[in-house]
This record gives structure tokens, C-alpha cells and sequence, in this order.
């Protein structure tokens, strides 16, 4: 029975019932891989164009043609898996998977049944405020995109109502992978964030793209509810239709309040499928009565099976870059970052490796941190190159940074000199040397400064004693022009105080 | 093994192919019997034989991710049976053609 | 030397010495066949103007110095095989009108060689059918008694051959395919191991037991296409990379040394007197040339039809799915897209290949896959096993290519009945071996007037062919039984065109 408008409005409003429900989420993903070209066949792999201008015999399913496995797919299949910890088994083998839809060239699809590329691992994320969790996967296996229909002739490109469809097979062919996940889930946050790590694991390798608006990522969530503490999952229904992230946020918290409107008001949750309306925001059923596909799954006899030697297994893990996860990790809880910066790098593989390597040679990651987010991150923007494109190495960067944390220059001058390198490159120690930029820090010098800066500025003197602190910053800042820029800064205050108390 | 009566109209749905009730009957005829004789399979002992997938014992048969020129446009559209505006045009699709 | 009889051997030869161009064989087999034809039913396109062109790119490249296997050489091909701009129809209206943009490999390597490309040859629809008679698109005839089959699938690449409208063609065999028509035919059929011939291009019924091979008048010419089209194509991931044995040069012309197995399960007795008596005096020749008969066993072997008829419509059922409608080929228009596949794949398929879409649907269908595919997949296992252990003892196993003689249009209306006409083919083919049918005399069919061709059936061990085609050579060149017996008139090539 559906749900009444009044009971989802409840549902919707009452925090009260999702502490008594527990929503069970599983999320099925499709990503495009990010080969040159074809899974079988050597036609480009490549977003957008005319239509029908990229395919060929094989990807068209013309009579005769016959598919050969992509062997770059393959690779990034398996580095995928490794990224998280699934097993590569020895053995791998294609199926086909047979309906009929005009989208799908040979009405089958060449896929993986019960011997896919991967089985098993799991996949470490973490939510806005920096909780750790996990959610293991089934496995991930290998298969061919199917052509792009559109619908014509029901004014909203939806196919209920079209009267006709246009199919484009430029798409068709193109190597996916299917990542089926445990329904581990129990959030539309943890969805997302769970997405989110698939999305940056894969960038991360190079796998995939990852860009939802352009198809390479699509995903359905299945989703079901039941009491706190119920030993059985709830029935659960196919969420599809979901275009970006926020969709697939909104739609998790838009099915978990229908089905507890459902529950709520006596009836029970039907298994279907249910597509998510992102104007209405509500989903819709899909079907109108539920039928089972016979997919009619056999081995793939146009392919041999793949033997999987451990050595190449290995050899990929070793070429891998470490996992967006490890970085959340050692960020956080080693060096302290806050979970918002370290998102932002992490998002930024480039830019994290280039941080990594700094803080390799500098071991001091805040600092490291402060200048790479901070002033050589508005360099880049400025001048709209990448950070890891730039002038500034990362050893230049860090000797940059052991000057300032020795404190043998102060920030201003070190803000002058990275401007410098990012400009023309080099070492910031010549600059330093060079121009003898070094700090003075010698109580001598710098009193003789003080003395000259409070002879010329009595009054600041007088308006400090009677209790106005922010004068001593401008005092600071006369003292810093006197030594042109060159005074410790902390001890330039130091002696002020100092001094204005002697006066 | 073959001794229920096969669902031909099932069968047949499942294979897109419209048949006549008079095929039905005729189609199922020959199956039922093809099937009988087919059924002397289980005679033979299977239980300590792997399936043969492939008679040969070739493995990891793949290509190298490179690009092949593709078929021309024209020539892809020349043998549609109904093109539109470089697509190829279909009946509507009613949402689940499973 | 007169094309219409030469061997492909001495037409290559001629055409590589200059004393003949490849223009002066087109123009002379042209009109001869288009008049042949009009009896015999071989072609369902004849490409004249596709011919020449080849013909003047031969000369040209013997011109330039080059020296062509296959020189001038007139082929047919086998309507399943796609080429380049021909119509390429597997003898089906769902492609009667389509027109394949591109070469399928093993005919691309054939014409590089240097063949000519006579046209495409009829067969039984998509390859289902051990007579030729389910065609859609035309009737072929036996060019020995044009009332009776020229056997199929590949009836008109035999008839062509055989009837002396080609030099070479191209067949294709799944479970006898090319063996069968062979015998009937009275030409030397020949269907290397699965995966030594390309298959790229080769519109497919069973992909795991298709395979492209040659039919000919003579062993030598058999070998020479077979070489020409062989080997490793990286187009098809189940083509063998392995170094390609060439066959032609290398036939043996003796049998001295070799063991032939006779089956113990293809006993002689079940066949009719003078064919039982016609194969048993084939065993014997085989002995006269050197060779030891040793009695062999597969027990399995009588699986083979249950096993082959489960597998093969279950890879088919797959392979025909992509018939359809949408993107080329017949389509029959419906109020939606379920409709319209419905009612083209009713319209384009014939009986024959609607009984195999249902019965490979079925048997790979949830709840009878294990039963049935899964089933005959072992079973498979057992009877290559059977051959393994058979080859332990002998070289070679012989028997007949089939049960009879072609028999009338008509005969077999019970499909049955026409799927025992494989009963010797489909366990060689189950097992991937290499195999040949060649002519090893004749007999009066059933009601006949005259005596139709029979074949000797030979199989061997993988990836033997050079000894395979060298223990056919040795018998042929020994017994020379296909020159024994007189295509119908219309065929015969000194009753056509007079004198040359």
C-alpha cells in the first residue's frame, strides 16, 4: 500500500522514527574505464560526437565480427580490485549475459558470471566530520557498455510516453566495470561518502574519470528498512535514475522515508524497481509487475579464459599510488590535519603527492601543509597552472620551509621568496644567501631598531601605555619597514614590550 | 529430464520470435522429440569430467589498448533499416524489454 | 590449359608464368558458369565485375614480379563468409538484401593470394542443415543427378566444385558442414583443426565449433587453400597462435608406416550392402598402400548427435539473437520494439533455424542449463577423450563421411532423420579435429538410376593437417576415384562449352 501524503510528510519531519528504523543500503555501480580504446574492439573510447561515428563491425554487432579483450582494461580492472584489497583469483573466464534490448548490439552482453576479475575487499571512507567507515564489496567484475537510446516523442526524453527511440552506439563496447557492494550501508551520508572514495580511488589510479554528468560513473542503491536490532533485512527496492551524487543523496533519504511511511501506516514494502524524479523529489515505480530476467548465462566461447599470473598481479600492485584512504589516515591521524583540508588534498592527487614529497624531506606536515594549501595554492590560481606544474619543486619547497622553521627567515620574507621561485624558479637558500634576506635575529640589532621606531612615535608609545593593544602591531610594522622586513618578528614585539614598559 | 511438456510460448518469448499457435504445436512436436533422443545423455557418466569449454587450450588471448580506424559513418547507416538524423530509429521501447 | 578443368595447382602455375592472365581465366569461367549455374542453383550472387577486378589486380602484381599461391585460381565463397561490397545473405531473408562492408579474413588472405572471386555460394539457412534445402533464397542441385541434395550446409560450394563451376571454394563445417556435401558432391572436402583458420568474418551459428576449409578437386588443391587462408588473425581471439605447418609440397605418397583406426561403433554392417561394400574396399586400398588397419574404439561416440544438438543451438540461439531489425537487415515494423522483433525474426528465420533458436533457448534456459548445456559440455569432454585415447593406437581414424549417397529433394521431412546424415561428422567436430572428406567411389542410392558419389571420412590429431592431407594424398593419388564417375551433363565440362 502507498504511502498516504501525511504519513511521508511525518516520515520526513520525524527524526523520532529514523532512530527506530535502520536503513540497509547496497550500491551497485557501473564506471567507464579509462582506456584509448574499446573493451573488444579498437574503436576510441571517447565521451561525446556525431553519432554512430565510432564503431565498427565488431562494436555494431555486424554478422561475422568477433570481440577481443582489451588487455588495458584488464590491468586497470585489477588495479582497482587491489586498490581495495579484493582477491584476484587465478582464474578468470567472460559470459554472456542474453536479453534484448536496442541498445545492446548483440542482444547479449559479454560480462562476468561466476568467475569475475575480482572477489571480496572493501572500501574504506569517511564522512564529513572525519568518521571512519567501511563497506565491503561482493566484487567487482568486468563487461561492455551498451549504445545510448534517446526517447522521442513525449516532450520529456523519458521512454513512457515516447512514441520512438533514436539509439547511438558510440558508446557500445566500452570497457565497464560493475562494483557490487555489501549492504553495508546505512546512510544516505555513508552513500555518498562511499562513492566518494570510489571516485577518488579511481581517479587516483588513473581507472576512470569518474564524471557522473558524463555517464562514466552511474550507480542504482537498493534499499530496505527494518527495526533497530531485527535479525532480518527489510525487502528492499531498486533505486535507479540517480545522476550525481546529490541525487543519489537525496533519493537514499527521499526511499527511507517512503518505505517507513509504508511500514508506518500498516503496509508492506513491495520489491521493485523505482526510479528517483529529481524535480518531484520523490521515486516512482518503475515496473508494473515484477519479471524475472532469464539471462541465460554461459561461458563467452568467441574468448579464452584469462590465467592471471601472480607475478603481473604483483607488478601492477607495486605501480599503484597509495589509496586515497591511506592518505585520509595518515593526514588525520598522523599529522593532524583537519578532515576538511585533508579532503581537499586528498581530492587533489597531484597536488597530495606533491605534499607527500615535501613533507618527506621537511617532517613538518603543518607547516608543509600552510604553504602548499595556503600561499603556493594562490600562486598556482593566479596564474592558473597547476601547483605540480610550477617552478617550485618540492626540495625548493622544503628548503623553503626548514629556513622559516629555523627561523632564519621570517613569514613575510618567506612569502616574497616562494613568490620568487613560482616566478622564476631556483633555490630559496641562494635567494636567501643571495640577498641576505636572513632574519635578523640578533637582541642588539633589533633594539637599535626599536629604539629609533619609539624615539619617532611617542604618541603610539603613550596610546599604548593607556591600554590600545593593536598599536603595538602598528609599531611592529614600523620596525619591520626600518629593518626592511628583515626583524625577527617575535622578538621585535618581545623587545618592544620590553621597551614601552621601560619608558 | 524431457518428460513435462516445454513451455514453447515461453521459450519463444524469450527468443523474440512470434509463432502461430499452429507453430506452437508443431515446433513443440519437434522439440519433445529431439529432446527424447537427447535424453540418452543420461546414460553416459558425466561426475568425473570437467565441461569443455573451449577444445582448445589457449589463455589470456587480448589486444593492445590501441586505436583501429573505424567503420565509416555512411557505410554504417547504408544497411539501417530505418535511419534518422544518423541514429538508428526504433519502435518505442516499452520499459521493460527484459 | 582449360580452366574449366585445370587444377588450381596448374592454373596458379600457368598464371605465374605469364602463359595465361588471370583477365583471360575470368572471361572464360564468366559466361561458363552464369550458364552452369542456370541448372545447377551453386550461387545466390554471381560477382562478375568483382572478378575482373581481381583478375586485373593479379596480372598486375605478376607484372610487378610477384609469384600467387593461388594465382588466377576461380573460388566461390560460401554466402556466410562476409566480402567487402557482395551480398552476403547465410541464404536467409533477415540478410537477403544486406551487403557486407567489409572482408572477412580467411577470404581476404584467399584473394591476396591471388583467387578470383567467382560469387557467393547457396547453403542451407545460417548453416543448419545437412542437405541444402533450407535455403531460402534458392535450390542448389547435385551435380551428379540434379533430383537429388548436394548436401549442406555448404551445398553450393560442394555443387560448384564438384560440378565444375569453381576450381576451389570455400565452405564452412560446424558438425559436417563441409565433409558431408563433400562426399555427395564427389570433391575433396577438408575442415581443419578448430582454430587454424581465421573465423573473423565467418557469420557464425556454433562459435565453438565452426571452422572455415576448402573444398577442391583434388588433395594438392585443398592443401593450397588451406594454406592461403591459415594461421594465427589476432581478429579472433580463438585463432591458435602457434607456427603455421604449411601442407602443400609435403604430401606424403604412401600410406607405408601409418596406422588407420577403423571404428569399432562405425560398423559397415549398418550401412546398405554396396556402400558397406564400397567403404569396406576403401579400408583395403588404405592397406595396399602400406598402412595397418587397427580396430579402434569410441563408445561415445553415439552421443555425439544428442551432444551436438544441445550445444550447437545453444551457442546459435545466442549468436541469431543479434538479428533483430535494428541495425541492418530485414525488419518487419511493430507498434513497439518487442513487437517488431518478434515479427522479423518470425518473418527472416526459416523452420530449421526457429527449431534450433528454441531448442539452444531451452537448453541454456534457467533450470535446464545444467541438465542440458552443462551436460553435453561433458559429454563433449568425453568424446575428445575417446579420440585421445583412439590416437594412442593409430594415426589416422577412417570411416564414412556419411550413411548413403545423396538422397532426393524431399527424402528427410523428419528433422531428425536429416540431422543422422552428421552421425560420422559430429564427433570429429565435437573434438576440434582436423578432418576431410575425399572421394572413395560410389553406389546406387535408394531408388537411384545411377550411381552417387560416397567419402571416406579421415580424422587425426590436432593440428595435424599436413599428415592428414598427405594420408588423403596418398590415397587419392592410389585410387583417383573422383575422375571415375560423370557429372549430370549441364555440369560436365566437356559437354558445355565445346572444345577449347
Amino acid at each position: 500500500m502507498a504511502a498516504t501524503d501525511a504519513a511521508l510528510r511525518q516520515a520526513q519531519g520525524d527524526t523520532g522514527l529514523r532512530r527506530k528504523y535502520e536503513a540497509v543500503i547496497g550500491i551497485e555501480c557501473h564506471v567507464e574505464l579509462k582506456t584509448t580504446s574499446k573493451m573488444f574492439c579498437g574503436c576510441p573510447n571517447e565521451f561525446g560526437g556525431e553519432p554512430n561515428t565510432k564503431v565498427c563491425p565488431v562494436c555494431l554487432a555486424l554478422p561475422g565480427a568477433l570481440p577481443v579483450p582489451n588487455a588495458k582494461a584488464i590491468e586497470l580492472m585489477i588495479a582497482a580490485g587491489l586498490a581495495f584489497d579484493a582477491e584476484i583469483p587465478a582464474f578468470s573466464k567472460f559470459d554472456r549475459k542474453n536479453y534484448f534490448y536496442p541498445d545492446m548490439p548483440k542482444d547479449y552482453q559479454i560480462s562476468q558470471f561466476d568467475m569475475p576479475l575480482t572477489q571480496g575487499g572493501v572500501v574504506h571512507y569517511w564522512l564529513p566530520d572525519g568518521t571512519k567507515k567501511s563497506c565491503r564489496l561482493t566484487r567487482i567484475h568486468l563487461e561492455e557498455d551498451t549504445g545510448k537510446s534517446t526517447h522521442a516523442g513525449s516532450g520529456d526524453g523519458r521512454i513512457a510516453g515516447s512514441s520512438y527511440s533514436l539509439v547511438d552506439f558510440n558508446r557500445a563496447g566500452v570497457p565497464l566495470m560493475e562494483c557490487v557492494g555489501e549492504p553495508d550501508i546505512r546512510s544516505a551520508d555513508e552513500a555518498v561518502g562511499y562513492l566518494e572514495a570510489l571516485k577518488r580511488t579511481f581517479v587516483e589510479l588513473g581507472v576512470s574519470d569518474v564524471k557522473m554528468e558524463e555517464g562514466s560513473l552511474r550507480c542504482d542503491a537498493n534499499v530496505s528498512v527494518r527495526l533497530f536490532g531485527a535479525p532480518e533485512y527489510g525487502t528492499k527496492a531498486e533505486i535507479k535514475n540517480m545522476n550525481s551524487f546529490r541525487s543519489v543523496h537525496d533519493a537514499i533519504e527521499s526511499e527511507i522515508d517512503r518505505q517507513i511511511a509504508v511500514i508506518e501506516g500498516g503496509g508492506r514494502v513491495i520489491q521493485e524497481t523505482r526510479g528517483w524524479d529529481e524535480a518531484a523529489g520523490v521515486t516512482h515505480s518503475m515496473r508494473s509487475k515484477e519479471q524475472a530476467h532469464d539471462y541465460r548465462y554461459f561461458p563467452e566461447p568467441d574468448l579464452v579464459p584469462l590465467e592471471l599470473d601472480r607475478a603481473v598481479v604483483e607488478r601492477i600492485r607495486a605501480a599503484m599510488p597509495p589509496v586515497p584512504f591511506e592518505r585520509f589516515e595518515r593526514y588525520t591521524e598522523k599529522f593532524g590535519i583537519s578532515v576538511k583540508q585533508t579532503t581537499q588534498l586528498v581530492d587533489n592527487p597531484a597536488l597530495a603527492g606533491y605534499f607527500d614529497r615535501v613533507v618527506t624531506i621537511t617532517n613538518a606536515p603543518v607547516a608543509t601543509l600552510n604553504f602548499v594549501l595556503g600561499d603556493l595554492s594562490r600562486l598556482a590560481n593566479e596564474s592558473g597552472t597547476a601547483v605540480i606544474a610550477g617552478k617550485v619543486t618540492p626540495e625548493a619547497l622544503a628548503e623553503l620551509i626548514a629556513l622559516t622553521e629555523a627561523k632564519t627567515i621570517n613569514s613575510k620574507i618567506a612569502k616574497d621568496v616562494l613568490a620568487r621561485l613560482w616566478a622564476d624558479g631556483g633555490s630559496a637558500k641562494s635567494i636567501v644567501e643571495g640577498e641576505g634576506l636572513a632574519q635578523v635575529s640578533d637582541p642588539g640589532a633589533i633594539a637599535k631598531f626599536v629604539d629609533d621606531v619609539l624615539a619617532a612615535n611617542a604618541e603610539s608609545v603613550t596610546q599604548f601605555k593607556a591600554g590600545k593593544e593593536n598599536v603595538l602591531k602598528f609599531l611592529v610594522g614600523q620596525v619591520m619597514k626600518t629593518s626592511r622586513g628583515k626583524a625577527n618578528p617575535e622578538l621585535v614585539e618581545a623587545l618592544l614590550r620590553e621597551q614601552i614598559a621601560a619608558r | 529430464m524431457a518428460t513435462e511438456r516445454i513451455d514453447v510460448r515461453g521459450v519463444a518469448r524469450l527468443a523474440r520470435l512470434a509463432l502461430s499457435d499452429e507453430e506452437i504445436e508443431r515446433y513443440g512436436a519437434q522439440l519433445e522429440d529431439l529432446l527424447k533422443h537427447v535424453d540418452d545423455l543420461k546414460q553416459l557418466d558425466t561426475s568425473d569430467v570437467a565441461a569443455t569449454a573451449q577444445v582448445i587450450e589457449s589463455r589470456n588471448v587480448m589486444r593492445p589498448d590501441v586505436l583501429v580506424p573505424c567503420l565509416d559513418h555512411d557505410v554504417v547507416m547504408a544497411g539501417a533499416p530505418q535511419p534518422q538524423h544518423g541514429f538508428f530509429r526504433v519502435p518505442k521501447i516499452i520499459a521493460e524489454v527484459g | 590449359m582449360d580452366p574449366v578443368r585445370a587444377s588450381a595447382r596448374e592454373i596458379a602455375r600457368a598464371v605465374n608464368a605469364r602463359e595465361v592472365s588471370a583477365v583471360e581465366i575470368a572471361e572464360t569461367m564468366i559466361p561458363h558458369v552464369a550458364a552452369v549455374d542456370e541448372h545447377l542453383g551453386a550461387y545466390l550472387t554471381l560477382t562478375p565485375d568483382l572478378m575482373r577486378e581481381h583478375a586485373r589486380r593479379v596480372d598486375a602484381r605478376i607484372a610487378a614480379g610477384e609469384s600467387l599461391p593461388l594465382a588466377g585460381v576461380p573460388a566461390a565463397i560460401k554466402d556466410n563468409m562476409c566480402l567487402l561490397g557482395t551480398r552476403t545473405t547465410c541464404a536467409s531473408k533477415i540478410l537477403e538484401h544486406w551487403i557486407a562492408p567489409y572482408t572477412g579474413t580467411a577470404v581476404e588472405r584467399l584473394l591476396a593470394a591471388g583467387a578470383l572471386p567467382i560469387g557467393k555460394t547457396n547453403m542451407d539457412e545460417f548453416a543448419m542443415g545437412s542437405s541444402g534445402e533450407n535455403s531460402a533464397l534458392g535450390k542448389t542441385k547435385n551435380p551428379y543427378d540434379l533430383d537429388r541434395v548436394p548436401g549442406g550446409s555448404s551445398a553450393g560450394s560442394a555443387a560448384a566444385v564438384g560440378g565444375f563451376a569453381a576450381t576451389i571454394s570455400t565452405g564452412s563445417d560446424t558438425g559436417g558442414s563441409i565433409r558431408e556435401p563433400a562426399a555427395f558432391c564427389n570433391v575433396v572436402g577438408f575442415k581443419p583443426t578448430y582454430g587454424r583458420v581465421s573465423r573473423y568474418g565467418l557469420i557464425a551459428f556454433a562459435s565453438s565449433l565452426d571452422q572455415i576449409g576448402p573444398f577442391a578437386r583434388t588433395v594438392e588443391d585443398a592443401a593450397l587453400t588451406y594454406d592461403a587462408m591459415g594461421g594465427h588473425d589476432p581478429m579472433d581471439a580463438t585463432s591458435v597462435d602457434m607456427p603455421f605447418e604449411t601442407t602443400a609440397g609435403h604430401l606424403r605418397e604412401d600410406l607405408r608406416g601409418v596406422r588407420v583406426g577403423i571404428v569399432k561403433e562405425f560398423a559397415t554392417s549398418d550401412l546398405a550392402p554396396d556402400v558397406a561394400a564400397a567403404y569396406e574396399a576403401a579400408y583395403a586400398d588404405l592397406q595396399k598402400l602400406g598402412a595397418e588397419l587397427v580396430e579402434v574404439e569410441l563408445p561415445t561416440a553415439k552421443y555425439g548427435l544428442s551432444t551436438y544438438y544441445l550445444i550447437a543451438p545453444a551457442e546459435c540461439s545466442s549468436n541469431l539473437a543479434r538479428f533483430d531489425g535494428v541495425r541492418y537487415g530485414l525488419r518487419v515494423d511493430g507498434a513497439d520494439v518487442g513487437e517488431m522483433y518478434e515479427k522479423t525474426r518470425a518473418a527472416g528465420f526459416g523452420p530449421e533455424v526457429k527449431r534450433r533458436i528454441l531448442i539452444g533457448t531451452y537448453a541454456l534456459s534457467s533450470g535446464y542449463y545444467d541438465a542440458y548445456y552443462v551436460k553435453a559440455q561433458k559429454a563433449r569432454t568425453r568424446i575428445a577423450d575417446d579420440f585421445r585415447r583412439a590416437f594412442a593406437t593409430c594415426d589416422v581414424i577412417a570411416s564414412p563421411a556419411a550413411s548413403s549417397p545423396a538422397f532426393a529433394f524431399n527424402a528427410k521431412s523428419d528433422p531428425y532423420s536429416m540431422y543422422l546424415m552428421d552421425y560420422y561428422t559430429i564427433p570429429v567436430s565435437l573434438a576440434g579435429l582436423p578432418s576431410l572428406s575425399i572421394p572413395c567411389g560410389s553406389a546406387l542410392p535408394e531408388g537411384g538410376s545411377r550411381p552417387m558419389p560416397l567419402g571416406l571420412q579421415l580424422a587425426s590429431p590436432l593440428f595435424s593437417e599436413r599428415a592428414l592431407l598427405g594420408y588423403a594424398h596418398a590415397y587419392e593419388r592410389a585410387t583417383q576415384h573422383a575422375i571415375k564417375l560423370t557429372p549430370d551433363p549441364h555440369c560436365h565440362p566437356e559437354l558445355v562449352e565445346g572444345p577449347r
